[in-house]
């Protein structure tokens, strides 16, 4: 399985990045699944639902937010397939408070943005069991 | 009561694709047991070990959400919708007071932090932050070794270890963590071990590098905490320029013969060490403990100092030693505090901050490749290795060799034949040299000598020459039964 972003996603989830820097930014990539492929067609920033000074370690998607993006998903054909979110000042890997907190099937898209300039991308997935993630393929374009 | 349950994209493959399921029930929560009793392998996913509804899923009737209704008892009526909705959350969780909404102690541990976890001040709470949390240990040197120890005993969840040296006898006085069956072998290597036998439940991350401009953004990033326990002034402020680039609390401490010094540098909230020391000192002016001594005891104080610190930051408790600075005499057994301020003119927290990147610090602390040894780079004809001084003897060449250390050091070794003069005292004894002779210069690493070929130069010596790597280089390179120290 593969995810395929468009050609401008990856700037738009960098500059994202950078312009809540230094606290986490998020957003939902919303799309449909073509033969096991996610073909991510649009991309929704989210507000970090987090209390100032918890979001430069944290974020959280509100309920109510995922609750609408689901419905809108829904209306357009389309599912809610995965996450973004960045890491200020840390490397794009995913921390123990990411898998504690995941779900499996979604890709979590992870960029790090180091002093305020966005830098490398990871995608991960959680395993069945839970246990860790592992991580997905993705390719823009 | 028959209603629709809606499923998010992320359980379908545990209901056989299906993105809603028909179910019958009279509250919430008996709509959700018949779900999981339904798709079994959805229960871990929805539920706790304890069978509730995880904290990170949501559930809708209709466009409510059940948490401000009555939760698991609301009631639900025929063509109700019910919805999961999985909440997201996650993010760089380093900063560890969120530890505890996920992290569970094992039995084990429990029993392992139980004089902890009695004390309300700590608690689960607390020991789960201290697992979350990690540290970085800049050496595993006199204050890398109690704080590697003690970290490891209160249960940080992960600690990195930078060094690059092998453990040699003259550590073993007050380097801790090492013992004498690992002299020659990587300090990280022992450090690991002794760690890992203390605790095995820390996860132990090592860098064998020096700190240096081009890696330390890298290696920090991913830590909670640096504590720096180097010696050397280059490294000193590279990590805390490190530091306050990248908003970590940087916990300080030095040592010298025996008085010690401790603080944390939290830029955030107060000064940074460039506030306290906005340069460094000239080179060689400030003694290391390699050429100073230090008292052995000593860092296992100020490195606890530092321990200290580190824990009550994660705990978030106490009163930090942010913008204080205590000053330890172990001779006098005082602890002094100096109260330190943020200086709005830092070129690097202040106000208007010049210094937004790594710079190089050996340059920024005087220090050229030439001159590692010693000041103001001599020229390559000022210098000799013990080598070819041992040469020079053996073809009878009769230099005055010139030592510059302290009596006491030289109690310890000499070399064969050596006028001692302190370098202190070589201003006013200069007359006792000849400044004809050929002369060579010796200390213990060859700073001091190089120092005092300089000053020799300028008062009119001509043929006068730095021995470099002092006498312990003589002990590696010429004769091993001088003692090293």
């Amino acid at each position: 399985m593969v995810v395929k972003l468009k050609r401008e996603h990856p700037l738009a989830i960098q500059a994202h990045g950078e312009a809540t820097y230094p606290n986490e930014c998020c957003g939902l990539m919303l799309g449909r699944l073509v033969q096991g492929d996610k073909h991510i067609l649009e991309l929704l920033p989210a507000e970090n639902a987090r209390k100032e000074g918890e979001q430069h370690n944290r974020f959280l998607i509100s309920p109510r937010t995922m609750f609408e993006a689901e419905q809108r998903a829904r209306e357009k054909g389309m599912d809610v397939l995965g996450f973004y979110h960045s890491h200020p000042n840390a490397e794009a890997r995913p921390s123990q408070f990411d898998l504690d907190h995941a779900w499996p099937f979604y890709s979590y898209l992870i960029v790090s943005v180091s002093l305020g300039r966005a830098g490398a991308m990871t995608c991960w997935r959680l395993t069945d069991d839970r246990s860790r993630f592992s991580p997905e393929e993705f390719e823009a374009g | 009561m028959a209603l629709k349950v809606l499923l998010p994209v992320a359980l379908r493959h545990l209901t056989g694709n299906r993105d809603e399921v028909e179910l019958s029930g009279e509250s919430v929560g008996e709509v959700i047991d018949g779900l999981v009793r339904r798709f079994p392998q959805l229960k871990p996913h929805l539920l706790n070990d304890e069978g509730q509804v995880r904290n990170f899923v949501n559930l809708y009737i209709n466009d409510e959400d059940v948490r401000y209704l009555q939760e698991d008892r609301t009631p639900v009526k025929e063509g109700d919708v019910l919805s999961i909705v999985p909440s997201i959350a996650g993010g760089n969780l380093r900063a560890v007071e969120a530890a505890s909404e996920s992290l569970d102690l094992s039995q084990d541990e429990i029993q392992r932090y139980s004089r902890h976890l009695i004390m309300p001040e700590v608690g689960m709470e607390g020991q789960k932050k201290l697992k979350a949390a990690s540290i970085l240990l800049v050496g595993t040197g006199g204050l890398g070794a109690p704080l590697g120890l003690y970290l490891s005993a209160a249960g940080i969840g992960k600690l990195g270890l930078v060094d690059f040296d092998t453990v040699e006898f003259s550590n073993l006085q007050r380097q801790v963590i090492h013992g004498t069956k690992d002299v020659g072998r990587p300090k990280l290597d022992s450090a690991r071990e002794k760690i890992l036998d203390i605790n095995p439940n820390v996860r132990v991350e090592t860098y064998e590098a020096m700190l240096t401009s081009d890696n330390a953004l890298d290696i920090i990033a991913g830590y909670d905490i640096v504590i720096d326990g180097t010696d050397n002034f280059p490294t000193r402020y590279l990590v805390n320029d490190a530091c306050v680039l990248l908003n970590k609390p940087n916990v300080y401490g030095s040592i010298f013969r025996f008085e010690g010094q401790a603080s944390v540098f939290d830029a955030r909230q107060g000064p940074c060490y460039r506030c306290l020391y906005p340069e460094p000192p000239p080179p060689g002016l400030v003694p290391s403990c390699a050429e100073g001594g230090v008292l052995g005891i000593l860092p296992g104080i100020i490195g606890l100092v530092q321990a200290t610190e580190a824990v009550k930051l994660i705990l978030g408790s106490g009163r930090s030693l942010v913008g204080r600075l205590i000053l330890y005499d172990a001779l006098q057994m005082k602890f002094r505090e100096l109260k330190l301020r943020k200086n709005p003119k830092c070129p690097l927290c202040g106000e208007q901050p010049t210094i937004k990147a790594l710079i190089d610090y050996q340059q920024f602390c005087g220090i050229s490749p030439q001159a590692a040894a010693g000041a103001d780079a001599p020229e390559e004809s000022d210098e000799m290795t013990p080598k070819e001084l041992k040469t020079m003897l053996d073809n009878g060449g009769t230099p005055v060799i010139l030592d510059v250390r302290e009596p006491h050091e030289y109690d310890i070794c000499r070399l064969p034949g050596s006028v001692l003069i302190p370098l202190g005292q070589l201003g006013q004894r200069m007359g006792e040299l000849n400044s004809d002779d050929e002369i060579v210069v010796h200390c213990k690493l060859g700073g001091r000598s190089a120092k005092a070929v300089e000053q020799m130069q300028k008062a009119g010596f001509s043929n006068v020459k730095n021995l470099t790597g002092g006498i312990d280089r003589w002990s590696q390179e010429v004769d091993s039964s001088v003692p090293r120290y």
